[in-house]
Parts: C-alpha cells; structure tokens; sequence
C-alpha cells in the first residue's frame, strides 16, 4: 500500500510513459492502458476511461479497493458512519428467491449523461471529455442536489473538518465528492488505486481501460464477455460496467 | 355610492406590536446563529447525513417558497381574475408574497455547505439545472411582485397594473413548477421522478399561500380593531376549502398511480403503510390534519362562521403542508435507491436499508427562523407602509366590487389614490 506514494513521484520524475509499463501491478495483464498526458494537454474525447468489474472474482469480505481508494485520497471517516464519506463501498447483493449472492464494488458509475451534472447549478459537478466525473471543489456550493439526483448514492457530502487532504485529491468542509476515477493517477498514465489494489490481492477483478479503444483489454474482454451497467433502464450509459450481475 | 378604500399603516405602538416584533426577532437571531453553528462545525451537528440529504431546514424552506406563490393568489384573483372585492387585500398579498420568498430562500442559503459562496451561485450558472433556473425564477417573481405592489400604491404605476398583475401571476406559475420539477425531474429516487409534482405543488401553494395569508389578515384585523367583513372572509374560507380539497385530490392521483405501478409498490407501501414516522405524518399530519380537518372547519355550518375557527382551519393547513413536505422530502429520501430490482442489498453505506432521520434543534432553529424572517417583515412592512384598508368592512367592499361591476374588469378601487394615509384616527395597533 505505502509503494504507492514513492512510485508515483519517482514516475512523475521521471518521464511518462516508460514508467507506465514498469507500474503496471502484479496479477495482472495490462496492455498500457493510459498514456501520460502533459499538464497543459486538455483530456480528450478521443478517450473514455471506464471499469469492467467482473463480479465473480470480486472476493466477498475482501475491502482490498475501498482501503486503497482511502489511502490514495485520504477520505478516512471520524467514525460516524452516516456522515463520513465513501468514494467506494463494498456492496452484498442477494436474490430473495433463490438465496444467490454477489459482492460487487460500487463508486462513482462515471456516466455519459449524469443526472449530477445536470442537476447542479454551479457547474460544479462536470463532465471531462475523456468521461471522468468530478466535482469542481472551487465552485461547488454545497447544495448537494446531486446526491439528491446519483441514482448509485456514490456522492459524499463532507460534514466535517479536513485535515491534510492529498495534494492530488483536495476535499473540502461543505462541499460534495466522489470517486474520481484516480484522476490523478490516469493523467499521469497510471490505473486507479482500486484496480492496482485488486490485482495486487491476487483478484484481479478490475479492469481499467479506454473504452473507445477496440484494443484496450476492457474494449476487448466487453467484446467478448459483455458486461451490464447497473440502472441500465435509467439509460445513463455509465462508464463502470459489470460482469455476471444477474 | 362611490367606495373608498383607505390604506394606512398600522400604528405599531402597542406592547402587543413590539411582543412580537420581538419575538420574531429573537426567532431570527437563533435561526442565524444555528446557522454559523452548522457551517463551523459541519453538517455532522444536524440530523442529516449522507442518507438524508435534505433535512428540516428544506421542509420549512420549501414550505416557505410553495407558500409564497401562493400567498400572491389574493392579488392575483383580483387583477388577473377581474374580482374587485379581493382588490383591497392586493398589497398585502404581494408583500407577503415577498416576504415568505425571502424567508425561504435564507434558509436555503444558509443550509448550504458554502453559504458564503453565494456569489458563486449567482455567477456561475448551469442551465440544464432546475436550481440554476430558481435562482432566476426567485429574483424575477421578487422584482416583477416589487413593480406589481409599486402599480397599486403609486398613482403612476396604475396604467400597468393589469399587465403587472398577469406577469406576476404567470411568473408565479413558473416559479412553482420549478420548485415541484426540484423534485419531479429526479429519475434515481422511487418517491420522486413524476411529471405530476409541479401541478401538484401549484396547488399545494394555493392552499398553503391563502391559509398565512389569512394568518395574517385576521391578527392584523383583529389586533387593531379594523373592522374585517364575514362575506369577505366567507369567501376566503371557501376558497381556502376548495384549495385544500385539490391538494387532496392531487395527492390521491399522485398515490394511486404509483400504487398501480409494480415497481413503485414497495415505496407506497412504505409511505402508506410501513414507513413509521412517515406513515403517521403522511396520515394524521398532512391527510387528517391538514386535509380533513380544515375542510370539516370551513364548510362546517357553524364552526365555519367563527374567526377562531377559521384561523384553526388555516394554521392546520400550515401544519398539514409542513407535515407534506416532510413525508415528500425526508420520507422520499429515507426510503432507500434501488440499486439491484428484485434484489436484496447490503453495505456499510446504509444501502437497503431505510436511513435514520431525526431533526436536530439548529435545523428546527433555522427553519422557525425562516418563517420569523417573513413574518418580521410583513410585521414592518405594514406599519411603515399603507398596505392595509382601514376598514374591510362588507358594506364597504360589496360596494366597491358592485362598482366595479363585479367579475366584468377587476377596476382598481376608487379613491385609493396614493398609499397616503389621512391623519391617523384610527385605533390602529
């Protein structure tokens, strides 16, 4: 878990893309999924960054990716578990009629038409070109409309002091947030904490990748797997999908 | 005979006048002091959460602003509506039209995460967000009821008091839709996400707006001694009666066509029937209280005829609509997202399970402290403004609308002239 820190700011020191391959974590295959971007390069619709979270290797009792997601973005809680925030949960999803279970990770869906975006009044809540969902902490007011509107609950509202966020991931007392999908971390060419976290435990149950690429590994694996988007009636085209939901 | 209505302030010198004009400052001052607690300490202090989002300082601000649109109905049967009798009672209707708005807007603000962003709110606008559009639909009514109220009280305004009076009405149509749509457009949540709740909320404002207004007219009659008609208020009780009657119709649609619909059946049956606290509210408060009750009150042949009972009648439908909002806005949230139809979920972020609410005393104290913000005001606005007649009495108003030629114009009332008072001789406040 502690690797983490070192390595991205021996990556970011060092050039971009060669580092990429050298990160990418053990147990898993990871074409290079991300190519590092300049600072002054805008994100591009070229992209569209989603998750393919195959349900059946995601182990039940195992946090492994809620715990990296804390560390990697410093939203530990003060143990108010209705107030303190969760970018990601572990949820338990259970047929009543023939007693089958799954445990399924659930964050930020990062949804092509997101009811946050469109329901804040600031413009706070945005929609990257590349598909990553956010929230602009500078002018988000508070209003938390679109916890109101996330129909997948993943908005946090901070109701409490931060102390010492990440430089990577500002919080703040009175604003929303949410997972942003490693943000960070994917501009720098790298995959989010959770799936680095995942492979790391041996599950490899989650895959990052370009969805617009026919030859990324998610592109590839949805071609041959398929893979179903929660409230997929709700017609939001998210960009996190799921395998063996149902 | 040519009717004159006299508009003058009241006096506002009595210990009554100052009893509440203290109170309701009091009032005001632990609402904003709830409110700086809220936004030093955090949100952690109140009862909302991550599960319930919204809490009481929305019923009330929500309440407030539905109430608000409402109250300008007054006014607007008389200048859009052509009834002259309703004309004397135009002012105070639009002022306390204005003063509810802004008691419920600052709760709303101050509720905020960043209150102190506000001007980030003003110049920073999404316009596919409904909330983006209230802010311009609240600033809009305020100005446009502001040029409406100066067209009845200044003599150069009153060539555009018809057109002023129509564009206020209209605005206020809109201004409600947007606040039922804050809730109608959200597609995630099972209780919400129907085209139903922005007529449905116009109608609520109907009730709710006429029953303050006459919380407020019959103290400021009744308190001053100002002589206040029994037909006038037989007819205002009435529509009072028709008013809470729609409120109910609509809200039996609003259920029955959800009851009708598979999936929405276990959030009906959780509001209907499981719910709790929600279900007692959704029957006794908002149904019994503030639906039945009033409507047995006003059309009862005995108790309908007697002050005190109206006033019952419109302080239940206050408490009924306060009671609706509650069920609308903390019911409809605590009952949880469905994530998996058909399946069963659990997390350590409360999915699947009904969330926990009680309201904590800032989030009483700031939305108590809303309403004490409109009261205050209509509480100065009429004594240093000639808002209202001197006299309502019925001889005096039936004449006014029989020279108006009753329902053919809505004519302003003769001799109203300027607000200018004549020389007190009134036994005002």
């Amino acid at each position: 878990m502690s690797g983490t820190d070192t390595s991205r700011r021996r990556f970011l020191a060092g050039g971009a893309a060669a580092a990429a391959g050298l990160l990418v974590a053990p147990g898993v295959m990871l074409l290079p999924v991300a190519r590092a971007r300049a600072p002054e390069e805008p994100a591009s619709e070229a992209q569209r960054w989603g998750l393919l979270i195959d349900t059946t290797r995601c182990a039940d009792g195992c946090d492994a990716c809620v715990r990296a997601c804390k560390t990697e973005n410093g939203w530990e809680g003060h143990g108010r578990p209705a107030t303190d925030p969760q970018w990601i949960r572990k949820v338990k999803v259970r047929d009543p009629r023939t007693g089958h279970t799954q445990s399924l990770p659930l964050m930020c869906q990062h949804c092509r038409k997101p009811p946050c975006v469109d329901v804040c009044p600031t413009g706070a809540s945005m929609r990257r070109a590349d598909g990553i969902v956010l929230v602009d902490k500078h002018i988000c007011i508070g209003c938390r409309y679109c916890m109101m509107a996330c129909p997948y609950k993943a908005r946090s509202f901070v109701h409490e002091d931060v102390h010492d966020p990440k430089p990577h991931a500002p919080r703040g007392k009175g604003t929303v947030e949410s997972c942003t999908l490693c943000v960070h971390r994917v501009d720098a060419g790298r995959v989010p904490a959770c799936v680095e976290a995942c492979a790391a435990e041996g599950n490899g149950a989650i895959v990052f990748g370009d969805l617009k690429d026919p030859r990324s590994e998610i592109s590839q694996r949805l071609a041959r797997y398929g893979g179903e988007e929660i409230r997929a009636d709700l017609g939001l085209d998210t960009g996190v999908r799921y395998l063996g939901l149902s | 005979m040519k009717p004159h209505v006299h508009f003058r302030e009241i006096e506002g010198r009595s210990p009554g006048y100052w009893a509440l004009f203290g109170l309701f400052g009091i009032l005001v001052l632990a609402g904003l002091a709830a409110a700086h607690y809220m936004e030093t300490e955090g949100h952690w202090v109140t009862g909302m959460s991550n599960q319930i989002v919204w809490g009481t300082p929305h019923v009330f601000a929500v309440f407030l602003i539905v109430a608000a649109s409402g109250a300008l109905n007054v006014a607007s049967i008389a200048s859009v509506f052509g009834k002259a009798r309703y004309k004397p009672l135009a002012r105070l209707s639009a002022v306390l039209a204005v003063a509810l708005l802004a008691g419920g807007l600052a709760v709303l603000v101050l509720d905020l995460g960043r209150p102190d962003r506000l001007i980030v709110a003003m110049t920073y606008y999404n316009f596919k967000s409904i909330f983006a559009w209230n802010i311009f639909l609240y600033t809009g009514f305020m100005a446009i009821v502001a040029i409406y109220l100066w067209t009845m009280m200044d003599r150069m305004g009153r060539p555009y008091g018809k057109a002023a009076g129509l564009a206020a009405f209209i605005w206020r149509l809109i201004l409600t839709t947007g606040t039922g749509s804050i809730f109608g457009w959200l597609v995630a949540r099972q209780a919400y996400d129907a085209a139903i709740m922005a007529p449905m909320f116009i109608v609520f404002s109907f009730a709710y707006g006429l029953a303050v207004f006459l919380l407020v007219l019959l103290p400021a009659y009744g308190w001053t001694g100002r002589p206040l008609g029994a037909e006038l208020l037989r007819r205002l009780k009435n529509l009072l009666g028709v008013f809470v009657a729609a409120s109910l119709y609509f809200v039996a649609v609003y259920h029955l066509t959800n009851l009708y619909a598979a999936e929405h059946g276990s959030v009906e049956r959780f509001i209907l029937l499981e719910g709790g606290v929600y279900t007692r509210v959704f029957w006794i408060v908002q149904i019994l209280l503030g639906g039945i009750a009033p409507l047995v009150i006003v059309f009862h042949p005995k108790l309908g005829t007697r002050r005190a009972w109206i006033a019952t009648a419109a302080a239940l439908v206050v408490i009924g609509g306060l009671g609706q909002m509650y069920v609308t806005i903390i019911g409809g949230q605590a009952y949880p997202l469905v994530l998996f139809p058909g399946k069963e979920v659990s997390s350590t972020f409360f999915d699947g399970v009904v969330a926990e609410y009680a309201p904590s005393l800032p989030e009483i104290a700031l939305g108590v402290g809303g309403i004490a913000i409109a009261l205050l005001a209509v509480l100065l606005a009429i004594r240093v403004l000639p808002l209202l007649p001197e006299r309502l009495d019925d001889p005096l108003v039936e004449a006014q609308a029989a020279a108006a030629g009753e329902g053919s114009g809505g004519r302003t009332e003769a001799a109203a002239g300027s607000g200018e008072a004549a020389p007190a001789s009134g036994t005002a406040g």
